[in-house]
C-alpha cells in the first residue's frame, strides 16, 4: 500500500478521523493512478465523447454505440503492462479477462477482441522473445477457451520496451438496447459477489501498476482462469435475459474495494457489506486482503431477494459460487464489517474520487532537434533493403501470431486478420469494421503528430473495408507522469487526437490511460494505441483476387516523411527526421473518395500505405495475391523526392487501389470529381516486385521469394535462438 | 427435424452449431444441457466445439464422463446420426464412440487456418452427398487437434472404411492425415474441422458448397428436401 503522506492528511482531513487499517488499503487502492486516473482525469475531458450514435448510461466501463434496428456495440480497450512485463501468460491472459467483463458489464455480449503487443528487440533480446511467446500463448489459451475471436490487432518491437511488455487488449461487444444494464438501486436491494473465489493473487495489483517496475512482484500478478471466466459470461446473459440484475460492475484494478466504492458513487447510494461473506480461496485471508485481491473472473451484481433466488439457480446450474455479501443502503457510504464489527465506514465520494492533480509540463529537451532531416545515401537498387525490411520484426507477417487465435469462432468473421481493419456481420444485416493502431516511434519524434497519425491510420484501415468511423478508442500509455517532460508528451498527444477526433467528429467512446510505464533504464517511448470502428451499412469490400493485367491507383500524397520510418530506424538505425504530419483536409476528401470508390464496386481491393511505406504497401498486394507488379516512381503522387523517400516515407493519408483496367475510366472521373490527388502508378503482371526510376529498375525481388521471407521470418525469429 | 446441439460447461460452438442448423438449414434445433436427459424425439445429435471442462486433465475427457454420455450411447445404437466436431470430435474419442486419441498438434500450438479435406468415405449420413476424393475448404480451430491410431487400428480403420475425411496435406501430424473418423457402424461421425464456420458464403472467403454437403447429407439421410 502506498499512500503519500499529503495523501494521508488529506484523508484524515477529510473524513475528519485517523482511517482504519481496512480504510487505508481500500483508498489506497482506489486512489492510485490506475484506479483514480488522478493525473490525466482533469485532461481527458477534452476529448469529444458524444455524438447521434453514442449512448451514455451511468456506471460503464465501456462505450456504447448505437448501430441501428435496436441493437448497440460495446467497446473498450485496457492494457496490462505491468503484470505482462513479470509474468507474461497470466499477465496477458487476465488482460483479456478484464476487458471482456467491462463489455459483459453492460449486458452485452462479447463477440470479438483485437491486441496489440509490444515487446524489446526481439532479435537480439532472449527476454524479450520469452515474453512475446508467453503474451501471445496466453491471449490465445484465454481468448481461445471463451469462444471470442481475436480477430486483429499490431505487434511491434522497439528498444524501448526493453525489460518491459505493453499488452493492450480491445473487446467488443453486441447486443439488444432494450437488454442493456441501466444500472440503477432501491433500498434493500442486495449486493452480490458471482464468480471466482477472491485469493491472495493480484493483492495490491493497481498500486503495482502506479508505480515504475523496479522489483518482480509476482504476487500482483492475477491467475487466469477461462472455464470460470465462460460460465460467468453464459450465466450473466441468462440473468440478463431474465431481467435479474439492476446494476453490475466488473471486479478489476483494487478489487472489492473499487468495485464496491464506485458502484456506490455512481448509483448515488451506500453499501453495506461483510467480508466474511466473500467465499474465499483460502479460509485464512485478511479482511483488508479480501477487499484489494485482484482476484480475476468476478462480478459484483446488485439485484433484489426475490430475483436473487433465480440468479442463484442459474449459478447453480453453471456450477459458479455466488454469495450475498451486502446490501444496498441510503447513506451514501461504503460500511465493511467483520464478524458483525465495523472496519471501515467511509463516503463513497471520498474513496472513489481522488483529488485531480494538475501537473506540470515542460516540452523535452530531447525534442529540440530531432525533426532536423537526414540524408541516406543513395542506392541504384533497393532489392535488398526491401529483401531486409520485409523479414524484420515489424514488417514481417503476423500469421504466427494470429494463426495461434482463434479468429472464426462466433462466425461473424468477414474479413480475417492479415488485412487491414477486421470485418464482423452484425445480427441487423449491417458490418463493424474494427482495427487499433500506434507507432511510437513517429510519437517519440513528434508526440502530437504521431498520435494523430495513429488515429488517422486506424481510419484510413477501416476505410479500406468500406467503413465509415463512428467511434474511437483511445489508450494513452506514457511514463512517469511527474516528470514535466514526459506529461508534456502526454498532454501533446492528448490535444492531437482531440483535434482530430473533433474535426472528423469521430466521439471517443471509452479508453484507458496507463502511466508509469518505466523500467529502470527509463521511459517508454510515447504509445497511445488508438482503436477505431467503423460501420459498414451494405456491404464490406468484397477484397478480389488480382489477376495479371489488373491496375493499381494510388490516392494521396507521399512527402519528404522518413522520420521514425521502418527504412530510417530499422535500416539506418537512426531516429529522428521530419515526421508525417495529417493534413486535415486532404486525409477527408482521400477517405470520402476512397470510400465512394468502394460503393461504386469498381474495385478489387484498397489497401492504406503505412509501415514501411509504399514498397512494402505495394509488397503486401503482391505477397497475398501471388503476383508481381511493376511501379513506376515517377508517377507516385507528391513532391519529386529522391527515391528512397518515394519508397519508405510512411507519410499519411495515402491508399493503394487495385482494380481491373477497364474500370479504369470511371475510377479517374469519379476521383477527380473528389478532387483528390491521385495517378495510376502501376500494373501487376509477372513474378517480381518492381520499381522503376526513369524507367530503370532500382527494385526487382522475386514474389516468391519475398513471400517466404515475408511470411516465416517472425517465426523462424522465435522458434530458433 | 429435431436435431440436439450438446451443451457442456465450456461449449462455445453451440450457438454457430445451432444457427447454422435452424437459419442455414431450416431444421428445429435444441440445445440440450448435458445435466438434463437427452430429449427422447431426436433425430440427430450434434457435439459442437469448444473448450469443454477447459479443456482440463486432456480436451474431452471430463464431458466424455457427463450423465447425458449415457443417453448419446443409448440413441447412437439406435442408429441415429451422431456428429461430433472439433471438441465434440474429442468427447466422442474419449467416451470410446469412436475409436483413436486426439493429441496435441505437432506444431504444440493451437492452430486456426483454412485447411482442404479430402472425402474418403461417402456413406455416411454427413457425406453421403459428396463424390470420393472431393475436395471440403474448411477451416480447422484447435490445439489437441493430431488424431492418432496405432497401426493395428488404422489398418482395421482402412477395412472397414471408417475414415471418412483426411486433409489433403499434412496439417498438423495426424495418422495418416485424418481429419475425421466414423463408427463401425458409421452412424457416428467425428471430425476436427468445423463445418459450421464453411457453410455461409459471407464467411467463407472460398467456397461454401462442398461444405454445405455435410449438412445437406443430413437432410437427405432424414428423407427431407430442403
Amino acid at each position: 500500500m502506498n499512500l503519500e503522506s499529503h495523501e494521508l492528511e488529506e484523508l484524515k482531513s477529510k473524513i475528519g478521523r485517523e482511517p482504519t487499517s481496512t480504510e487505508l488499503q481500500i483508498v489506497a487502492a482506489e486512489w492510485s493512478e490506475h484506479c483514480s486516473y488522478k493525473s490525466s482525469k482533469k485532461h481527458l475531458k477534452m476529448l469529444p465523447m458524444d455524438g447521434p450514435l453514442v449512448i451514455k448510461e451511468k456506471g460503464y466501463d465501456s462505450g456504447v454505440l448505437d448501430v441501428g434496428d435496436g441493437y448497440v456495440i460495446t467497446a473498450h480497450i485496457e492494457s496490462h503492462n505491468h503484470p505482462s512485463a513479470v509474468e507474461p501468460y497470466g499477465g496477458a491472459a487476465t488482460g483479456v479477462g478484464g476487458v471482456i467483463r467491462d463489455i459483459l458489464s453492460a449486458g452485452t455480449r462479447p463477440i470479438a477482441l483485437l491486441d496489440g503487443l509490444r515487446f524489446g528487440d526481439i532479435e537480439k533480446d532472449q527476454h524479450a522473445k520469452w515474453l512475446f511467446k508467453n503474451a501471445v500463448t496466453g491471449i490465445a489459451d484465454y481468448g481461445n477457451c471463451l469462444g471470442i475471436p481475436t480477430v486483429g490487432g499490431e505487434v511491434e518491437f522497439d528498444e524501448c520496451y526493453t525489460n518491459y511488455a505493453m499488452v493492450d487488449v480491445a473487446a467488443i461487444g453486441f447486443g439488444k438496447k432494450e437488454n442493456l444494464i441501466k444500472n440503477h438501486a432501491k433500498k434493500g436491494d442486495l449486493v452480490v459477489l458471482l464468480g471466482g473465489a477472491t485469493g491472495r493473487d493480484g493483492i495490491g495489483g493497481s498500486q503495482f501498476a502506479s508505480d515504475s517496475l523496479e522489483s518482480e512482484d509476482r504476487s500482483a500478478v492475477q491467475i487466469p482462469d477461462p472455464f470460470i471466466e465462460k460460465l460467468i459470461i453464459e450465466a450473466i446473459l441468462e440473468a440478463r435475459n431474465e431481467k435479474l440484475i439492476h446494476a453490475m460492475k466488473d471486479l478489476g484494478g483494487g478489487g472489492l474495494s473499487c468495485a464496491v466504492s464506485e458502484t456506490a458513487d455512481s448509483l448515488d447510494i451506500g453499501i453495506e457489506m461483510d467480508v466474511d461473506k466473500v467465499h474465499t480461496r483460502e479460509s485464512d485471508m485478511h479482511s483488508d486482503e479480501i477487499m484489494i485481491s485482484e482476484s480475476q473472473e468476478r462480478m459484483l451484481i446488485v439485484t433484489d431477494s426475490e430475483k436473487l433466488i433465480k440468479l442463484q439457480d442459474i449459478c447453480k446450474k453453471f456450477r459458479i459460487d455466488c454469495s450475498v455479501i451486502g446490501h444496498v443502503t441510503f447513506d451514501n457510504k461504503m460500511h465493511v464489517k467483520k464478524s458483525g464489527k465495523t472496519i471501515a465506514n467511509i463516503s463513497t465520494d471520498i474513496v472513489a474520487n481522488a483529488t485531480l492533480l494538475d501537473l506540470p509540463s515542460k516540452k523535452p529537451i530531447y525534442l529540440e532537434n530531432i525533426e532536423n532531416t537526414k540524408s541516406f545515401p543513395l542506392l541504384s537498387d533497393y532489392s535488398e533493403v526491401m529483401l531486409i525490411l520485409l523479414a524484420s520484426p515489424n514488417i514481417a507477417s503476423k500469421i504466427w501470431v494470429y494463426g495461434q487465435y482463434d479468429h472464426e469462432v462466433g462466425i461473424r468473421t468477414v474479413v480475417k486478420p492479415g488485412y487491414d481493419a477486421s470485418v464482423l456481420r452484425l445480427d441487423n444485416g449491417k458490418f463493424l469494421s474494427i482495427k487499433i493502431d500506434g507507432n511510437p516511434k513517429q510519437c517519440y519524434i513528434n508526440p502530437r503528430e504521431g498520435a494523430i497519425g495513429c488515429f488517422e491510420e486506424a481510419c484510413r484501415n477501416v476505410v479500406c473495408t468500406g467503413a465509415k468511423p463512428i467511434g474511437m478508442l483511445d489508450h494513452l500509455q506514457f511514463g512517469n507522469p511527474k516528470d514535466p517532460e514526459i506529461f508534456w508528451t502526454f498532454l501533446e498527444s492528448l490535444k492531437g487526437l482531440t483535434d482530430f477526433a473533433k474535426d472528423f467528429e469521430i466521439p471517443c467512446i471509452g479508453g484507458k490511460v496507463s502511466l508509469y510505464n518505466e523500467t529502470p533504464k527509463g521511459s517508454i517511448k510515447p504509445t497511445p494505441v488508438i482503436g477505431v470502428l467503423g460501420l459498414i451499412d451494405k456491404t464490406p469490400l468484397r477484397i478480389q483476387k488480382i489477376n495479371s493485367g489488373d491496375c493499381l491507383i494510388m490516392i494521396g500524397n507521399t512527402k519528404d516523411e522518413l522520420g521514425g520510418s521502418e527504412y530510417s530506424e530499422y535500416i539506418h538505425k537512426f531516429i529522428g527526421g521530419k515526421c508525417p504530419v495529417v493534413d486535415f483536409s486532404d486525409s477527408k476528401k482521400n477517405m470520402n473518395a476512397v470510400l465512394e470508390i468502394i460503393k461504386t464496386e469498381l474495385i478489387k481491393s484498397a489497401h492504406d500505405c503505412s509501415k514501411g511505406g509504399l514498397a512494402v504497401a505495394v509488397s503486401e498486394l503482391c505477397m497475398t495475391n501471388l503476383i508481381g507488379c511493376t511501379v513506376s516512381l515517377e508517377n507516385v503522387p507528391g513532391d519529386k523526392l529522391d527515391n528512397d523517400k518515394i519508397l519508405f516515407s510512411e507519410s499519411h493519408s495515402r491508399y493503394l487501389v487495385t482494380f481491373e483496367k477497364k474500370n479504369l475510366q470511371n475510377l479517374e472521373e469519379l476521383l477527380k470529381k473528389h478532387n483528390v490527388s491521385f495517378k495510376t502508378i502501376g500494373e501487376f503482371g509477372g513474378e517480381s516486385i518492381q520499381f522503376t526510376a526513369d524507367s530503370k529498375p532500382i527494385l526487382d525481388l522475386s514474389v516468391d521469394k519475398a513471400q517466404k521471407t515475408w511470411l516465416n521470418s517472425l517465426k523462424e525469429m522465435v522458434m530458433h535462438a | 427435424m429435431n436435431v440436439g446441439v450438446v451443451v457442456f460447461p465450456g461449449s462455445n460452438c453451440d450457438r454457430d452449431m445451432f444457427h447454422v442448423l435452424s437459419d442455414v438449414f431450416n431444421l428445429n434445433a435444441h440445445y440440450c444441457w448435458h445435466a438434463k436427459p437427452l430429449p427422447e424425439n431426436l433425430d440427430a445429435v450434434v457435439l459442437p466445439g469448444g473448450f469443454s471442462y477447459g479443456d482440463r486433465l486432456r480436451a474431452g475427457v471430463i464431458a466424455a464422463h457427463s450423465p447425458i454420455i449415457q443417453d448419446i450411447k443409448k440413441i447412437s445404437e439406435k442408429g441415429i446420426p451422431i456428429l461430433g466436431v472439433c471438441n465434440g470430435f474429442q468427447i466422442l474419442v474419449e467416451s470410446g464412440l469412436l475409436p483413436g486419441v486426439l493429441l496435441k498438434n505437432d506444431s504444440l500450438n493451437f492452430m486456426c487456418e483454412w485447411t482442404n479435406l479430402t472425402v474418403e468415405n461417402n456413406k455416411t449420413p454427413f457425406t453421403n452427398q459428396f463424390e470420393l476424393n472431393q475436395k471440403i475448404p474448411i477451416p480447422i480451430a484447435n490445439g489437441e487437434g493430431r488424431y492418432f491410431v496405432d497401426d493395428e487400428t488404422l489398418d482395421q480403420l482402412e477395412r472397414k472404411n471408417q475414415i471418412v475425411f483426411k486433409y489433403d496435406q499434412v496439417v498438423n501430424g495426424s495418422s495418416n492425415q485424418i481429419a475425421g473418423v466414423c463408427n463401425d457402424d458409421g452412424n457416428i461421425v467425428g471430425m476436427m474441422p468445423h463445418p459450421e464456420r464453411a457453410v455461409e458464403s459471407e464467411i467463407n472467403p472460398h467456397d461454401n458448397k462442398p461444405s454445405s454437403l455435410i449438412f445437406e447429407s443430413l437432410l437427405k439421410k432424414m428423407g427431407v428436401n430442403n
